[in-house]
C-alpha cells in the first residue's frame, strides 16, 4: 500500500509539521509580522534550524554518510525567481511548506493559497521552454557551496555563519522583537 | 529567556534548533536506508500535484511536458512528506488547544476587512505568483531556505536574502495598517 521511503516521508513530515504548528511558525500572521519588522519568530526559528542542521550535515558529510545536494546558482533563475516568490508570498502569507500546516492547524483561507500554488506549478511547467532559453539561460555557476567558492574549510565558514547568526539573535532580543 | 511563548506555543529558538535535528537525522536515515540522501524541501510537490490533475484530463499532455518529465509525476518521500506536515501540525494544535478555525488572519482583516471573498483571491493569485517564482529559483523557504543554507550552498543565502528582500518591500506596501 505505501513503500517504505513514502513511509519515511509521512513520519518525517509528521515530526516536521509538529515542530511548525509549536514554534508557531505557520501563521499567516507570524509570516507577514516578520516582514513587517514586528514579530521575528519565523527568523529566530529558521536560523536556529539552519545554525543545528549545518554541524550535523557537514559532520555526516566528512564521515562520507550523506551526500550534498546544492541547487544550482543559475543567476536569472534564483534572481528573478526568489523576486517573484518573495512578491507572492507577501501577498499570500505562507510559503508552500507552511500552507498545508497552516491549514492542518485550522486556518482555512490557506486552503485558497495552496490550490494557487498548484495552479502556478502548473503554469510553470506550461512555460518552462520558454523560461529555458531566457531566464534560465542566462549565466549558470552550476552546484556550488561556499566553501568551494571561497577555497575554505567548511568548518571555518561554519563559524563564520555561526557568528553571524548569534549577532542577529543578539540584536532580536535587544530590541525585543 | 522563556520556554514557553505568550501564545502558549514552544520557544522559536528550541522548535527551530530542533527542526535543524530533524532534518540530520532525516539526511542520515534516507541515505542509509533508501541510498540517496534527501533534504526537506516542499515545492516541487506541487509541481506533482499539478502533474495529476491535468494527467486526469489529458494523460497524454503530462506525458509530452518536458517539465512533469524532468520532475516526474509520482507520489515520492517529499509528498508525502508535505501530507505529514498537514497531519503533524493538526496532532500539534489540537493537543495545546491551538486549533482554530480562521477564515481571515488578524492583520489581513485589519487592513482589507472581513471578506472571506477577498482574502481568498489574493491567497490563490499571491499562491501562482509565489510558486512560479519558487520553481523559477528551483526552491522555496524549506529547499532554499533551511536545506540549501544548512549545506552551505550559494544559491541559497542568495534565494532567502531575495525572498526576505522583496518580502519586506511588498508587505510594506501592502499592509499599510501594521498594529493589530
Amino acid at each position: 500500500m505505501m513503500t517504505f521511503e513514502q513511509f519515511l516521508g509521512l513520519i518525517t513530515g509528521i515530526l516536521f509539521g509538529f515542530l511548525l504548528q509549536k514554534g508557531r511558525v505557520l501563521r499567516f500572521d507570524k509570516q507577514i509580522s516578520a516582514l513587517l519588522f514586528k514579530d521575528m519568530t519565523i527568523i529566530k526559528f529558521m536560523i536556529s534550524a539552519i545554525l543545528v542542521g549545518m554541524v550535523g550535515i557537514y559532520f555526516l558529510k566528512d564521515l562520507g554518510v550523506i551526500k550534498l545536494n546544492h541547487k544550482s546558482m543559475n543567476v536569472g533563475g534564483v534572481i528573478v525567481g526568489a523576486a517573484l516568490f518573495g512578491t507572492g508570498w507577501a501577498i499570500m502569507g505562507f510559503c508552500p511548506g507552511t500552507s498545508v500546516g497552516a491549514l492542518g492547524e485550522g486556518r482555512i483561507h490557506a486552503f485558497f493559497a495552496v490550490i494557487g500554488m498548484i495552479a502556478g506549478a502548473g503554469i510553470y511547467a506550461e512555460l518552462y521552454p520558454f523560461f529555458k532559453i531566457t531566464v534560465l539561460s542566462w549565466l549558470d555557476f552550476g552546484r556550488i557551496g561556499f566553501p568551494e567558492l571561497l577555497g575554505l574549510n567548511h568548518w571555518i565558514i561554519i563559524v563564520l555563519y555561526w557568528i553571524l547568526g548569534i549577532s542577529i539573535f543578539i540584536w532580536f532580543e535587544k530590541k525585543g522583537l | 529567556m522563556k520556554l514557553k511563548t505568550k501564545d502558549n506555543g514552544w520557544n522559536p529558538y528550541f522548535a527551530g534548533a530542533l527542526v535543524g535535528l530533524l532534518a540530520v537525522f532525516s539526511a542520515y536515515a534516507t541515505s542509509v536506508i533508501l541510498g540517496k540522501t534527501n533534504y526537506l524541501g516542499a515545492s516541487t510537490t506541487f509541481v506533482r500535484a499539478a502533474g495529476y490533475i491535468v494527467q486526469f484530463f489529458s494523460p497524454e499532455h503530462v506525458a509530452n511536458n518536458e517539465y512533469y518529465l524532468k520532475e516526474k509525476v509520482k507520489i515520492d518521500w517529499q509528498f508525502m512528506l508535505i501530507i505529514g506536515i498537514f497531519i503533524g501540525s493538526l496532532i500539534s494544535s489540537l493537543q495545546d488547544k491551538s486549533f482554530k478555525i480562521e477564515k481571515v488572519p488578524p492583520i489581513w482583516e485589519k487592513n482589507f476587512g472581513s471578506s472571506v471573498y477577498k482574502r481568498a483571491v489574493a491567497a490563490f493569485f499571491g499562491g501562482i505568483l509565489a510558486m512560479i517564482g519558487a520553481r523559477m529559483a528551483d526552491g522555496c523557504p524549506s529547499g532554499h531556505g533551511l536545506s540549501g543554507n544548512m549545506q552551505l550552498s550559494v544559491s541559497a543565502l542568495m534565494a532567502i536574502f531575495i525572498f526576505f528582500l522583496f518580502g519586506i518591500l511588498v508587505a510594506n506596501i501592502f499592509y499599510r495598517e501594521k498594529e493589530l
